[in-house]
């Protein structure tokens, strides 16, 4: 992984400077943040499980889960979260890599302005991407004849135009390591650039494709602003289901039963990227 | 194969203002050592980059074997290429480095195996066939990145400072490798670009001594340092004693004192330089004597360097260890035969250190 490098560079603490009364002063650095972590975050997904397990009828029970996972539409929700991230990852990685690799190694005038832009384009709000697109592609837009950006195929396009900058900032950050001797060496052993990307780039990129992919996947799994924008009325993800259920039809518990599978989706999508990524040795 | 330039220029960033070659003409015979020596800068780097294919020159052509390759990319110039710091695929094991080359080239398969051996066998690295360059020493990785480029059979080999990145201990030893290889392989010209005049002293057939982007001098290692043609040349490849002197009949005068010297064709009364090696300048009295005063003493083990200053001019001389070796301040003679000395018709540049 591209940042364990930098991890492992900082220096541990050595064990005999924590001995005599200076030894709880780590754990007391450490008490503030846990607190706001607990206040802000653990607290609210505790409410948040515990209402998924009080159904309106009162009591507790899991009930609410029972209803959700037998629902029709909760089950076409998860299939369509699921087939649209890793749908939009794949297209993020395959576009980033290819735009990456212009940006780093064909030199163009203005190759330095377009990586700083990348970097100013991970700040835009994601509905603004998406407003974007709706002027271009819109039914009142400049080209109103296509109407497939309120088809699950407009939220993919949408979700790749503004996820694939983050696969492509640690991608150039990883090309700008590489040495161009290597590029160099390959060169005059005979191999032509498109061998060169497979056999001597790619390699070398794959923790990068790694980091970036899990993070734009799991991004993906989360996106709200983006589906709705695009106002596509039959693509309804994970998270409309909770907006949908919990303020369309005030349906507390059924709308944290869904975000709490939301939940441990990402979150297990994560464990499996640290374990998968750890397997590799990277 | 040879490797010829013909009046090759080349400009950073294709600004001909500023050039980091300017027209080089040089030939390298097949099968010889060419070092191209410089210190950096000098454009000795650019001038095998353009053998190379990585750099394109503004003017003139770059041959090998009599084609002119100026235009070809260069996958298609089949050249064995070695740099300072290895440029191993770290991902890839020791034995596939080595094949890369070859399943670049399409090899079948069972001959790459064999060549990859073969290649490995020839600088002792066979035992590491299996190992990742990050397990191996800089040395051993710099013996992996030649067999790599070896393993494609190349006529020409080019050579980018391949020693500086290790100690000296470990240089020395590669060093006899390299001259062991270019026995094994009589047919591959090699050009070698180093700083290092030990190196290109010790391996190569021919020396070509640049300096600003141009060709200074070129010769055979004995005839570059017994007989220098330019001062830059006379303090570049070994160490020199550059004096400035005026042409007399028979002789040159320096600092009052007169010099028997040979002079050649060179007319009485005009400026020269005289080049004198430091080892071949004794102490005491004797023919072709300077006095001056000690200004500084090296105790350098095996020998003494003095710096004795003689009318202004810092002169070095490099003594067997000695017993009693002169204070500093101390008034001393020195001395050297006639025809250890040689007048070069350039004028003094720098102090010749």
């Amino acid at each position: 992984m591209a940042g364990d490098p930098a991890l492992q560079a900082v220096p541990t603490r050595s064990a005999p400077r924590n001995e005599g009364p200076r030894r709880w002063s780590p754990q007391l650095w450490a008490a503030p943040p846990a607190a706001a972590l607990a206040l802000f975050f653990l607290y609210p997904l505790a409410l948040v499980v515990r209402q998924s397990f009080q159904p309106d009828s009162g009591g507790t029970s899991v009930r609410p889960y029972a209803d959700v996972f037998a629902s029709q539409a909760f089950r076409h929700a998860l299939w369509t979260t699921v087939w649209l991230a890793v749908a939009s990852t794949a297209g993020c990685l395959v576009l980033g890599f290819l735009l990456a690799l212009v940006i780093s190694f064909v030199p163009f005038p203005g190759a330095k302005g377009v990586a700083r832009f990348i970097d100013v384009y991970l700040s835009f709000p994601s509905f603004l991407i998406t407003l974007a697109l709706l002027f271009i592609y819109g039914t009142t837009g400049i080209i109103g004849s296509f109407q497939f950006l309120t088809t699950p195929w407009g939220v993919l396009l949408a979700e790749v135009t503004y996820f694939t900058p983050f696969v492509m900032r640690p991608l150039l950050a990883a090309f700008s390591q590489l040495d161009t001797a290597q590029l160099e060496a390959a060169s005059s052993l005979g191999a032509r650039a498109p061998r060169i990307v497979r056999r001597v780039i790619l390699p070398e990129a794959l923790p990068a494709l790694a980091a970036g992919g899990s993070l734009v996947l799991v991004l993906c799994l989360n996106e709200f602003g983006i589906v709705l924008f695009t106002g596509a009325k039959g693509v309804t993800t994970l998270p409309m289901l909770v907006y949908g259920k919990a303020i369309l039809e005030s349906d507390y518990p059924g709308a944290c039963v869904v975000a709490v599978v939301n939940v441990l989706i990402s979150v297990g999508l994560y464990g499996l990227y640290r374990v998968v990524s750890r397997r590799a040795g990277a | 194969m040879s490797i010829r330039f013909d009046s090759v220029t080349v400009a950073y960033d294709g600004n001909v203002g500023s050039l980091a070659l300017d027209a080089l003409d040089l030939t390298v015979e097949p099968g010889e050592v060419m070092a191209l020596l410089g210190p950096s800068g000098s454009g000795k780097t650019t001038a095998l980059r353009a053998v190379a294919g990585f750099v394109r020159p503004v003017s003139g052509r770059v041959l090998l074997g009599g084609r002119d390759v100026t235009d070809l990319p260069p996958y298609r110039r089949g050249i064995g290429m070695v740099v300072q710091q290895y440029a191993l695929f770290p991902h890839l094991r020791v034995d596939e480095n080595v094949a890369f080359g070859l399943r670049a080239r399409r090899t079948p398969r069972g001959e790459i195996r064999q060549r990859v051996a073969e290649a490995l066998e020839m600088t002792g690295m066979a035992a590491y066939a299996r190992r990742y360059p990050r397990e191996l020493s800089g040395g051993q990785q710099q013996r992996v990145a030649i067999a790599r480029a070896l393993a494609i059979r190349p006529r020409v080999l080019l050579l980018d400072e391949p020693l500086s990145a290790l100690d000296a201990q470990l240089r020395s030893g590669m060093l006899a490798e390299l001259a062991r290889l270019h026995r094994e392989l009589p047919d591959v010209s090699m050009l070698y670009v180093t700083h290092d005049q030990v190196e290109a002293l010790t391996l190569a057939d021919r020396i070509a001594v640049m300096d600003k982007a141009r060709l200074r001098a070129c010769g055979t290692p004995r005839e570059l340092y017994r007989a220098p043609t330019d001062a830059f040349t006379a303090s570049f490849v070994g160490g020199a004693n550059l004096l400035p002197v005026t042409v007399g009949p028979g002789g040159v005068s320096f600092a009052g004192a007169e010099l028997k010297v040979e002079t050649g064709d060179v007319v009485a009364g005009a400026r020269a330089t005289l080049c004198v090696r430091p080892h071949l300048v004794g102490l005491g009295a004797g023919p072709n004597q300077l006095v001056g005063v000690v200004r500084e003493i090296q105790w350098r083990g095996a020998t003494h360097r003095l710096y004795v200053e003689v009318d202004g001019h810092a002169v070095m001389a490099d003594l067997r260890e000695l017993r009693d070796p002169p204070a500093h301040g101390e008034s001393v003679s020195l001395h050297f035969a006639a025809e250890d000395a040689v007048l070069l018709p350039a004028g003094v540049v720098g102090d010749g250190r």
